[in-house]
């Protein structure tokens, strides 16, 4: 009986955390883009400084009429948002904030957690094929080209840090991390944190919806609540992104003192390092111009693979050496 | 020396510098706006200096200002005759219509039009913004006094002829004046 509310209190937890974050970030991301740009963002939502205008804009989205075209397969239509969202749900599960702080740890947590981001690009797959539109074919294309292109640096980043700590754990990754660590694995830190910029679809990566374009790629068939979900996906992504940099390359709840006081004050800064992680990628979004298709493949097969390879063969001999 | 990556470094200083500065905003409902000097807002009229000699309805590009008016008869003083004088009725700009070139401001030999700064006056309909002479008498207390002459500008004709009458000393006096 304890055991099943131990489960539920913790899977209700991490709904708090994927309902709260993305929307910590996306604000984050509404002021401090305003600020880039010499502009002051949401004001009035909220009484002060617009701290409610996602929560407004929320109810906005819910009042709004749920259309989908006549021609759509509506199945798979209806269906693509929530295939994009709860990808990003299920890896929150194993990501640990602190020893022990985790919803459920698992030995292959890597291998999960890469393994279900993955399936998140599906949705827009999904979303672009169902949506009976050029436009949204055109975007699901590019990102399964995007796709394509990038999981491979992705997956070879993650594989060099997990061939340092020896293990698949994710908690274990962070167990085994030293300081040291932070230079031995920066290329693959780069490249982690670039390719998954790239498939969560963000500027300068947004090909799949670039506006001037295609319209808004997939989704531009999508209304209201389902429009949302996509949206909340995107914001949900970064939150988990810059959670996995930081598990696997900053070291996770491990800070600069005693390490004696794990637990409130690691999860802390596990906290402190996505928030962190997420603001960069705010700041590339306001600073970077969209890459062109072809500089993206360019970048992906000419760029981040090499360097994820070679990173992978020094870790490789820096972990027999020592 | 150009060293691989200089270019994104400096986006991203660009985008961090503005952010440390204050933004450019202006919060406009909440606090109202520093106009220039001469802002043209509303033309704003002083039906008491107004003739109805019509100039600023014919000069007007658009025709946008109605004007009616009727003679009235001044009884005869003692010793004098009768005169007639016009009363303005009517003296209506229609904002949906006018430009804002301030023709009408420019051409009124009595001093009857001004440009007002104030420009909160929109309406839900267009027809609202016909606004008449009693609407426009209320924008003169927003008129802001001229402001004042340049001190190192040529002096008008006018004042320089006034002083020429007043010391009667002839050009001499005026330039003396001057320096």
């Amino acid at each position: 009986m304890t055991d099943a509310l131990e489960i539920v209190l913790r899977l209700v937890l991490v709904l708090g955390a994927f309902l709260t974050l993305p929307l910590l970030v996306g604000q984050a991301e509404h002021k401090a883009m305003a600020h880039m740009q010499s502009r002051v963002g949401p004001m009035y939502a909220g009484g002060f400084h617009g701290w409610a205008q996602l929560v407004a804009d929320g109810v906005k989205f819910a009042q709004k009429e749920d259309i989908v075209p006549a021609a759509a397969d509506r199945t798979v239509f209806k269906l693509a948002p929530a295939v994009a969202l709860i990808p990003y749900l299920l890896v929150l599960i194993a990501i640990p904030l602190a020893p022990d702080w985790v919803a459920q740890e698992l030995d292959a947590g890597i291998f999960f957690v890469i393994a279900v981001m993955g399936v998140g690009v599906l949705g827009s797959l999904m979303a672009g094929w169902a949506s009976a539109n050029k436009f949204s074919l055109l975007g699901g294309l590019r990102s399964a080209a995007q796709l394509l292109a990038y999981e491979l640096p992705f997956l070879l980043a993650a594989a060099s840090v997990a061939m340092a700590a020896g293990t698949l754990s994710l908690s274990g990754i962070v167990a085994a991390w030293e300081p040291w660590w932070l230079i031995w694995q920066l290329p693959g830190a780069v490249v982690f944190f670039v390719a998954g910029l790239a498939e969560l679809q963000r500027p300068p990566f947004d090909m799949p919806v670039a506006d001037s374009e295609i319209i808004f790629g997939a989704y531009t068939e999508y209304t209201g609540l389902r429009f949302a979900l996509f949206l909340l996906a995107e914001y949900a992504g970064i939150v988990v992104l810059s959670a996995l940099t930081t598990v696997l390359f900053l070291g996770g709840w491990k800070g600069p003192f005693d390490d004696a006081l794990w637990g409130a004050v690691g999860a802390l800064w596990t906290l402190a390092k996505t928030f962190v992680l997420s603001f960069l990628v705010i700041w590339l979004r306001v600073s970077y111009p969209r890459l062109r298709e072809d500089q993206l493949q360019r970048l992906a097969w000419q760029g981040l693979v090499p360097v994820a390879l070679v990173q992978l063969a020094l870790t490789g001999v820096v972990a027999v050496a020592t | 020396m150009n060293v691989p990556g200089a270019g994104l470094a400096k986006g991203l200083a660009v985008t961090l510098k503005t952010m440390s500065r204050r933004s450019v905003t202006q919060h406009y409902p909440d606090v109202q706006p520093e106009l220039p000097p001469r802002s043209r807002g509303v033309i704003a009229l002083l039906a008491e200096n107004c003739t109805v000699c019509m100039l600023c309805a014919r000069e007007c590009p658009d025709w946008c200002i109605y004007i009616d008016s009727h003679k009235e008869t001044i009884p005869a003083p003692p010793g004098g005759r009768e005169r007639q004088r016009n009363v303005l009725d009517r003296f209506d700009i229609d904002f949906s219509l006018c430009m804002y070139c301030g023709i009408c401001i420019e051409v009124c030999p009595f001093d009857a039009l001004f440009w007002s700064p104030e420009f909160e006056y929109s309406e839900l309909d267009i027809r609202d913004l016909t606004h008449g002479k009693e609407r426009l008498g209320e924008w003169m207390h927003t008129v802001p006094a001229p402001p004042a002459h340049d001190e190192h500008g040529v002096r008008a004709k006018e004042v320089d002829a006034a002083f020429k009458a007043a010391d009667g000393a002839g050009p001499g006096a005026v330039a003396r004046e001057q320096t």
